[in-house]
C-alpha cells in the first residue's frame, strides 16, 4: 500500500507501527496531551503564538543554501542545504520544544523534563523552558556528556539541572529511561518534552508535526529557488525527528526520492552501529512498535555511533511504515564516511555541520556522485558542529 | 478453573488474604531463584511473580532494576527461565505468575509465550507495559488456555478506566498503590484503602495492592482492604545479598523477613 499522510489513526498507528506501550500510570497524562494537542492544533491563536517564536525568537524560515563547490567537488547532481544550523540553539530541536512548550503551559505545568543524546535537544528544551519560566531537568548519559561536554554546560547556563545517568549504556536510550521513570513520579505535575518521534502515542505526530515547518519551508523555497521540488531529499536519522520534518510534507509528492540515513558506526556487526532500518526488526522499545535492535528474547542491544544523536537502537514508528510502505529508502553512513563529510563541508563552504548532519551530508555527496548535474539534492543540515569539534579533535588525534 | 481464581476462591472462603512476593529471575543466578521460591512457599507465601530480567523496565526503581541488570550480565535467556520453572514448579504448593515486559512476549510470539510459560507450569502473566487498549490479542489466547493475564490499575487511573481494566483482568486484579515506580515506601498514600474499596465493591475479581509495601506496619493496614498484597523490591534488596554472603543465610534471611510480614497479615 502506499504510504498515506493522514497517519497515524485515533490509537497512534501508522500501520502496524506506533501504538502505545506504557506503564498505566502514564496513560492519563498521554490522554491529557492527546487531548490538548488536538485542541490546539487547530486553535488559531496557539498556531500564530508559535508562527511569530519561530520567526522572531528562532529565525526561522531557515535558509535553502546552494552548496556550490561542494556539489563542484562531487561533481554531480547539485546539493542544497537546508539549514537548521542556523536556527536559535543551533539545531532543529527547538521547532519541537517551543511547541511543546507552549503545550505545557495550556496544560498548567511549571515543570519540564527530557532527555538528550547530543545535548542538542537538552539546550532546546532548556531554552524553551527559560524563555517560558519553565522548571527543567534534562537527563544525560554519562557517556554524552563526556563527548558533548558544550552543551552540558549550556543547558547549566539556562538554568536547567543536568542529570547523569548512569545505567546501561550511558547513553541516549538510557537517558529516555531515566526520564520516563521521574515521568511515572512526578506526571500529574510535570510535562516531558520527548525529542524526537519516538515513545508512546501521541509524541511521535506532536514532534512530526512540530518539525514538519522544516518541510513545508523547504517545498516552498525550492519551487522558488529551483522553479520545481527537488529530486531527491536526504536526512540524517536518529530517533527520526528532523528526517520526519523534513520528510512529511513531501510524502504525497510521489517524484520526489527521500532518503533516510542512520549510523552506520564501525561495521554492520550487531554491537557496531545504530542502524534499525537497515539492521534491525520491528519490535517493542519506549512504548512504541517499531524497527528496534534487539536480540532473540526481546532485550534492546547496544549500539554505537560516533554521533550521540544518532546513537540510539530504536527509530520512529513512522519511519517504520515509511520503510515497509516503500516510501522512503533508509541507508546508513559509517562514522569515517561522516567525519570525512564534516571535513569537505568545513573547508568547501565554511560551515561545520553537527556529527549527525554529517551524516546526511556524506550519504548527499555520494549520490550527487552518480546523478546528473541537473538533479537536485536537497540535505536537512540538522544542526552546528560546534558542539562535535572538541570530540572530533579526540578521534581524529588517536 | 484457572489456579488462580482457585486460590482466590478458597482464600475468600477462608476469609485469608495472600502475600506474594516478587523474585528475579537469575539473580544472581536461576539456582538460587529457585531456592528462593521454595523458601517463599515453605513460609507460607500464596502466590509467586517471578521478574523476568528486562533491559529497560521504565516501571521499576533501582532495586529491581539493578536485579535484571545484573540477571542480564549473565546473558540469562528466557528459555532457561522458564526451563528452571519447569523444574520447580511441580513441587510449589502456590501459583507462580511472571512479570514480563510487552517487548519479550511479543518477540517470543504471543501464542508461543502463553504455551511456553503454561508448560513451565506458570500460572499466568502481569505484562506492566501493555495498556487495556493494546491487550485484546493476547488476552484473547490467554482465555482461550485458562491462563490469567493480570492487568493494572493506578491511582491515576479514572474510575471508568478501572472498571473497564477489572473487565479484562483475570486472575486478579493489580492495585498499583503510588504514582510512581517500584521501590520501597515508607509512607503509602491515605486515599489507597478508600480506593481499593471503591474498586471492590464494583468487581468480584481478587484485587491485590503492589508498590512501595515493604513493612509489617503496611501489611497490617492494608490488608482488610485488598484480597492479597505484593512485595517487590524488599524482598530483591534482601536477595541481592546472595552475590556476597553465604547463600543459606540469605535464603533464611529472605525467609524470615516474607514470614513476618505474612504473619502480619491476620
Ligand atoms: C543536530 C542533530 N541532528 C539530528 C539528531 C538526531 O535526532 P533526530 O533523528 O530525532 O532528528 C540530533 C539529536 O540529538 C541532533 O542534535
Amino acid at each position: 500500500m502506499p504510504a498515506s499522510s493522514s497517519v497515524p489513526n485515533s490509537a497512534g498507528r501508522f500501520g502496524d507501527f506506533g501504538g502505545r506501550y506504557v506503564p498505566e500510570t502514564l496513560i492519563r497524562a498521554l490522554d491529557e496531551l492527546s487531548a490538548e494537542y488536538a485542541k490546539a492544533r487547530v486553535d488559531p491563536a496557539f498556531q500564530a503564538e508559535l508562527d511569530d517564536l519561530l520567526h522572531h525568537y528562532v529565525g526561522r524560515p531557515s535558509p535553502l543554501y546552494h552548496a556550490r563547490r561542494l556539489s563542484q567537488e562531487c561533481g554531480g547532481a547539485q546539493i542544497y542545504l537546508k539549514r537548521e544550523d542556523l536556527n536559535h540553539t543551533g539545531a532543529h530541536k527547538i521547532n519541537n520544544t517551543l511547541g511543546q512548550a507552549l503545550l505545557t503551559i495550556r496544560m498548567g505545568k511549571k515543570r519540564v523534563i527530557a532527555e538528550t543524546g547530543a545535548g542538542q535537544h537538552g539546550v532546546a528544551t532548556a531554552t524553551a523552558c527559560a524563555r517560558f519560566g519553565l522548571d527543567c531537568v534534562v537527563f544525560m548519559g554519562e557517556e554524552d556528556i563526556r563527548r558533548q561536554a558544550p552543551n552540558v554546560f549550556s543547558m547549566k547556563l539556562l538554568g536547567a539541572e543536568v542529570r547523569p545517568v548512569t545505567t546501561g549504556s550511558r547513553t541516549l536510550r538510557d537517558a529516555i529511561n531515566e526520564a520516563m521513570r521521574e515521568w511515572m513520579n512526578s506526571v500529574e505535575t510535570t510535562h516531558y518534552i520527548l525529542g524526537s518521534v519516538v515513545g508512546p502515542h501521541p509524541f511521535p505526530v506532536i514532534v512530526r508535526d512540530f518539525q514538519a515547518v522544516i518541510g513545508r519551508e523547504t517545498i516552498e523555497q525550492s519551487r522558488q529557488q529551483l522553479g520545481r521540488l527537488p529530486s531527491l531529499v536526504v536526512a540524517c536519522v536518529g530517533g527520526g525527528s528532523n528526517a520526519a520534518g523534513m520528510f512529511y510534507p513531501f510524502v504525497e509528492h510521489t517524484g520526489v526520492e527521500l532518503v533516510g540515513v542512520e549510523a552506520g558506526g564501525r561495521s554492520s556487526q550487531p554491537g557496531d552501529h545504530a542502524s534499525p532500518l537497515s539492521y534491525g526488526q520491528p519490535g517493542v522499545l519506549h512504548g512504541s512498535y517499531s524497527y528496534v535492535m534487539q536480540d532473540e528474547d526481546g532485550q534492546t542491544c547496544d549500539v554505537h555511533s560516533v554521533s550521540a544523536g544518532l546513537d540510539y537502537p530504536g527509530v520512529g514508528p513512522e519511519h517504520s511504515y515509511w520503510k515497509d510502505a516503500g516510501r522512503v529508502s533508509y541507508t546508513c553512513c559509517r562514522d569515517n564516511d561522516a567525519l570525512a563529510a564534516f571535513n569537505s563541508l568545513a573547508r568547501t563552504e565554511g560551515i561545520l555541520p553537527a556529527l549527525e548532519s554529517s551524516h546526511a551530508v556524506a550519504k548527499a555527496m555520494e549520490l550527487a556522485r552518480s546523478r546528473p548535474e541537473t538533479d537536485t539534492i536537497v540535505v536537512c543540515l540538522s544542526g552546528r558542529g560546534d558542539k562535535d569539534a572538541a570530540e572530533i579533535a579526540r578521534l581524529t588525534a588517536s | 478453573m484457572p489456579v488462580i481464581d482457585q486460590l482466590f476462591a478458597s482464600l475468600r472462603a477462608q476469609r485469608r488474604k495472600a502475600l506474594m512476593p516478587f523474585v528475579t529471575a537469575g539473580d544472581p543466578d536461576l539456582e538460587f531463584t529457585a531456592a528462593v521460591l521454595a523458601e517463599l512457599v515453605a513460609r507460607g507465601s500464596s502466590l509467586c511473580e517471578v521478574g523476568i530480567p528486562y533491559s529497560d523496565p521504565i516501571a521499576d526503581g533501582p532495586v529491581i532494576q539493578a536485579s535484571y541488570t545484573r540477571a542480564l550480565a549473565h546473558k540469562i535467556k528466557l528459555a532457561q527461565i522458564l526451563e528452571m520453572l519447569a523444574a520447580v514448579t511441580p513441587r510449589l504448593t502456590v501459583p507462580t505468575v511472571t512479570m514480563v515486559s510487552y517487548a519479550i512476549i511479543l518477540r517470543h510470539g504471543l501464542a508461543r509465550y502463553v504455551a511456553d510459560a503454561q508448560r513451565a507450569g506458570v500460572a499466568g502473566a502481569i505484562v506492566p507495559d501493555l495498556p487495556v487498549e493494546e491487550t485484546a490479542e493476547l488476552s484473547a489466547i490467554c482465555r482461550k488456555a485458562d491462563f490469567s493475564l493480570v492487568q493494572l490499575v493506578t491511582p491515576l487511573t479514572p474510575r471508568d478506566r478501572a472498571l473497564k481494566i477489572a473487565a479484562s483482568s483475570t486472575g486478579f486484579l493489580y492495585y498499583v498503590s503510588v504514582t510512581g515506580i517500584t521501590g520501597e515506601r515508607t509512607e503509602l498514600p491515605q486515599s489507597l484503602i478508600d480506593s481499593v474499596g471503591w474498586l471492590r465493591e464494583q468487581t468480584p475479581l481478587p484485587i491485590c495492592i503492589g508498590f512501595g509495601i515493604s513493612t509489617p506496619e503496611h501489611v497490617k493496614k492494608l490488608a482488610p482492604a485488598a484480597d492479597g498484597l505484593i512485595v517487590g523490591s524488599a524482598v530483591v534488596r534482601r536477595m541481592a545479598q546472595a552475590s556476597t554472603k553465604p547463600r543459606d543465610a540469605v535464603l533464611r534471611d529472605v525467609g524470615d523477613y516474607v514470614e513476618s510480614l505474612i504473619k502480619a497479615l491476620a
